[in-house]
């Protein structure tokens, strides 16, 4: 009777020890992506004849902070991770942009790999602006990140390929609506994986992601 | 029976001091909502782009202003820790005196890690509204 009873007591102490460390502990969430091949992300398009098309990232032009253009060309044989911002944001932007310093101190000497910040305030952000905040962030190369600006129409029509948001709304802090998440396009222009870039453990799955892709020939 | 009360009783307790870590709770949420997108969760700042709050002097030599400064935004350059910033910081005006007073009291204590004597009154951060308007 004794023994079952302290056995009892015993159980309930486990018990109540475990709700209390479960209740404060948490467990970062296992990667969407385990291993594997990444998928090409969006929805596919099959012809007549059969083949699969998949969605890829319109061609485009834009300014970087240097006034060079950037196009599709420079990402010609490179893999990449692009974001939208403005520097005159007054919520998520800085926590996005702390993300992407971890990304490029990651992979900054990676030649494969390039970076592009999109503003989506052209008409403040020139490239004189972007070039200020760029080297603010301690980005004195401009052919590793480029900060972009360009036609307002293109930008947001761009963020549409990339499954981003990217609008104005004068309802929204600071006038511009937007999605905090990055983006890793791959060689052939297709998205292949986006992560929330104001939480730090979806970026760290995010960057096994472009390890990942850089294993791809 | 009564076993099993003192056993749950003692695990509530277990969870509260294992979850309570800080008795600034609004102060928390507000800095959360309000700060850490720009100066980070820990007040480590942003490179040369946004300031720190964590062991920041500009908190002790501009004490008096910080109510306003929180209310009502800046524009211009300061100068934290040796080096200048020039980013604008938005107004946030719809704190109230009370909220504005939780808030800076767990940026001294918890992110600027000062010691808990120089912790800020309501009445401090009151008068402090008004010489800003």
């Amino acid at each position: 009777m004794f023994k079952k009873n302290c056995f009892k007591k015993g159980l309930w102490f486990i018990g109540c020890c475990t709700i209390s460390i479960m209740s404060c502990h948490n467990d970062s969430k296992p990667c969407r992506n385990q291993r594997g091949k990444l998928p090409i992300l969006g929805n596919k398009d099959i012809t007549n004849q059969g083949d699969t098309i998949y969605p890829t990232i319109r061609p485009f032009t834009f300014t970087n902070q240097q006034g060079e253009a950037v196009t599709n060309q420079t990402f010609q044989d490179k893999i990449y991770v692009i974001d939208f911002f403005f520097t005159s944001c007054p919520t998520i932007c800085p926590k996005v942009t702390a993300q992407m310093l971890r990304v490029y101190e990651q992979f900054k000497d990676n030649s494969k790999v390039l970076l592009l910040s999109h503003t989506i305030d052209p008409k403040r952000d020139t490239p004189a602006y972007l070039r200020n905040y760029a080297n603010k962030l301690g980005i004195m190369d401009a052919q590793k990140w480029h900060f972009v600006t360009g036609e307002k129409d293109s930008l947001y029509a761009i963020a549409n390929d990339y499954f981003s948001i990217a609008k104005e709304d004068p309802n929204a802090p600071g006038g511009f609506d937007h999605s905090g998440r990055l983006i890793l396009v791959d060689k052939a222009r297709h998205v292949r994986s986006f992560c929330d870039g104001t939480k730090p453990d979806e970026v760290d799955c995010f960057m096994r992601d472009i390890e990942n892709l850089l294993k791809e020939p | 029976m009564k076993y099993r009360l003192i056993y749950c009783i003692f695990g509530i307790f277990i969870v509260l001091y294992a979850c309570n870590d800080n008795p600034y709770k609004q102060g928390k949420i507000l800095y959360s909502n309000f700060c850490a997108n720009c100066h980070g969760e820990k007040g480590e700042g942003l490179k040369n782009l946004i300031p720190p709050l964590l062991q920041s002097d500009y908190l002790e030599q501009h004490r008096d202003e910080l109510p306003c400064l929180i209310h009502k935004g800046i524009k211009g350059e300061i100068e934290v820790n040796g080096k200048k910033y020039q980013q604008e910081m938005p107004a946030i005006p719809k704190l109230s005196f009370f909220e504005i007073t939780n808030v800076l009291n767990y940026i001294q204590l918890n992110i600027n890690q000062s010691d808990s004597k120089k912790i800020f009154t309501a009445d401090e951060v009151e008068q402090g509204l008004k010489k800003c308007e």
